[in-house]
């Protein structure tokens, strides 16, 4: 089996992955390998085993609901690439009517 | 005792500081002579701290000299540039989080820090803690101090490096797949991946958040035991963080193995495997059965679909928790005519070759179409090993096992081949699947080159793997090799002639 061009032009537009014609090409032939590596599992049947998600006993953890201090605005946008009145800020992304 | 003071294990560099034979300024200042010698050879840090390091040490004699030391006062640390620390860049091994400032510690560090710590250095890792070698390190590779045109092993392979070569005495590691045990085996050292939930993950760059576990590297299995002790424990800020009470590791340190049942399992013996590694593990098991130990043949017939079940789930947790570098909260950001035009530029750019593969495999193994067939039957066969694990502990306290199929191999060789690379983790992926403490511990060598023997125990019985671990390595001298490079390079400064100020 090897992976189209699509499925691969599809998966880095999900993953938001710009990468160059080289990149993908390359991630076909590379992909499609591991797929097959992967596809070993399909022998097993799994018909009546429930999945693990994670492996403590642990059900939901809860907390009460009550206010708690947390990092200060500046804190965190320290580290923005830009930022405008305590905000992170980013290109429009509504067109404007 | 070694006049070195790189040599130091915790408990003789503690011994030493608390009587005032050392103060922690020269314990550290021996240290960065080593950093300064070896460091631009092997480079096993990304970032030298050795300013901040400096202030630690000084406030550490202060505080011994107040009567007031921990098990950790004092000591040179190398953390994993993976662990978010506040007055250090914590970069993931990544361009894509160049110069970024964590606005906080993680739980481990802090921990460290309240204790006294000297913090030498963030290690190198493999880009997103993503591989075996350190080769996708956006910051260059480690060297193995054991054989400089060898790798450390990885991803955690510059934090096992920097203990191998006397640049820190201990060093945090994180183990998704195998990143703390396999670094810690190629670089003849001890390297412990906890049980899930024993350590809080809070601050720990995230990879695959149902594998994920942060441990330490010692020279000896004491060190481990004394370190693991400090960052353990319940953390409100980690959910998966377990209220188990944290033991006393190192009363496990008995060097008493008679009647304890180890297993051996058929399906640890794989093609590929180096038949001289084979040879000495095999040689290691019969010590531990001359020290008493009953060795039982054990079953895990789900051994074989580890790998693949890792290298769905591994990569489905990455691609979505990786999500979050988007060019807009913090690091790398190329700016571009749209948003999404941002994203595609910032990603493409940012990330390597092998993080772009894993976080294409998973958003492919978790896309519409492809859900049940990967990602859903991966968690199914990841239910198969675990049972296999809780049928085998229901027969013996351990379970032994090679830590790595080979030993350390030489740059380039595996990089053309995903899979090959993949390969060298086989023996280490079962214990997080399963979420099971898994210890590594030198046992001899092979093409002149450490071998390292692994235990894998019950969950939370991290005390039984110190036990079996420290008892074979007191019975052996392994764990007295030093790395031809570091033993050829004589220190400049010796504690008599040291600056006497501090003590």
């Amino acid at each position: 089996m090897r992976l189209s061009r699509d499925i691969v032009d599809h998966v880095a537009m999900l993953a938001r992955l710009g990468l160059t014609e080289e990149e993908r090409e390359r991630m076909r032939e590379q992909l499609s390998s591991i797929l097959e590596h992967v596809s070993l599992i399909q022998e097993l049947d799994t018909e009546r085993i429930p999945p693990t998600a994670q492996v403590i006993a642990l059900r939901n953890v809860w907390r009460p609901d009550e206010v708690r201090p947390s990092l200060p605005v500046e804190a965190v946008l320290a580290n923005a690439p830009d930022a405008e009145d305590g905000m992170f800020k980013v290109n429009a992304v509504l067109e404007q009517s | 005792m070694s006049d070195d003071l790189t040599r130091l294990t915790v408990a003789e560099a503690r011994n030493r500081l608390d009587r005032r034979e050392i103060s922690a300024v020269e314990l550290l200042e021996a240290h960065l002579e080593r950093i300064l010698q070896l460091e631009p050879r092997i480079h096993a840090f990304i970032t030298l701290t050795e300013d901040t390091a400096r202030a630690q040490a000084a406030d550490a004699d202060q505080r011994i000299a107040r009567g007031e030391a921990a098990p950790l006062t004092g000591i040179p640390v190398a953390l994993k540039d993976v662990l978010c620390t506040v007055d250090a860049p914590t970069t993931a091994g990544s361009r894509i989080l160049e110069g970024f400032r964590s606005p906080y510690d993680a739980t481990v560090v802090r921990k460290l820090r309240e204790q006294g710590a000297v913090f030498v250095g963030k290690a190198n890792t493999d880009e997103f803690a993503m591989g075996s070698s350190t080769e996708n390190s956006a910051y260059g590779p480690t060297r193995n101090p054991w054989d400089l045109e060898r790798v450390p092993g990885g991803s955690s392979g510059g934090s096992a490096a920097a203990v191998a070569a006397g640049l820190a005495i201990v060093s945090l590691g994180s183990d998704t797949g195998g990143s703390i045990r396999q670094p810690a085996g190629f670089c003849g050292i001890v390297g412990l991946k906890p049980t899930y939930g024993r350590v809080s993950r809070f601050g720990l760059v995230a990879f695959a958040s149902s594998l994920d576990q942060i441990g330490p590297f010692g020279r000896t299995v004491e060190d481990v035991a004394i370190t693991l002790e400090v960052i353990s424990g319940h953390d409100p800020n980690d959910s998966t963080s377990v209220d188990i009470p944290v033991p006393n590791y190192r009363a496990a340190l008995t060097g008493e193995i008679r009647g304890v049942r180890i297993g051996v399992a058929a399906e640890y013996q794989v093609p590929g495997m180096d038949p001289e590694v084979e040879r000495v593990v095999d040689h290691a098991i019969a010590e531990l059965e001359r020290l008493g130990a009953e060795i039982v043949p054990v079953s895990l017939p789900h051994t074989r679909y580890a790998l693949a079940t890792y290298y769905i789930i591994a990569p489905s947790e990455a691609s979505a928790n990786l999500a979050r570098y988007d060019g807009v909260k913090y690091g790398l950001s190329l700016p571009a005519g749209t948003l999404l035009e941002s994203y595609l530029q910032t990603r493409g750019r940012g990330f390597g070759p092998e993080v772009k593969r894993r976080i294409m495999l998973g958003t492919y193994a978790l896309s519409a179409g492809y859900y049940d067939a990967y990602y859903v039957k991966a968690q199914k066969v990841r239910t198969l090993i675990k049972r296999d694990f809780d049928e085998a502990f229901a027969q013996v306290d351990v379970i032994a096992a090679p830590t790595s199929p080979t030993v350390a191999f030489r740059f380039g060789e595996r990089t053309a081949d995903p899979i090959q690379m993949y390969l060298s983790d086989v023996f280490t992926i079962p214990a997080n699947m399963a979420g099971l403490p898994g210890i590594a511990v030198p046992c001899g060598f092979a093409h002149g080159l450490p071998v390292s023997l692994q235990f894998m125990g019950r969950p939370f019985d991290e005390a039984t793997l110190f036990r079996v671990a420290h008892a074979y390595e007191q019975a052996t001298t392994w764990h007295h090799a030093v790395p031809p490079l570091v033993a050829s390079s004589p220190m400049r400064t010796h504690p008599s002639e040291a600056g006497s100020d501090g003590s």
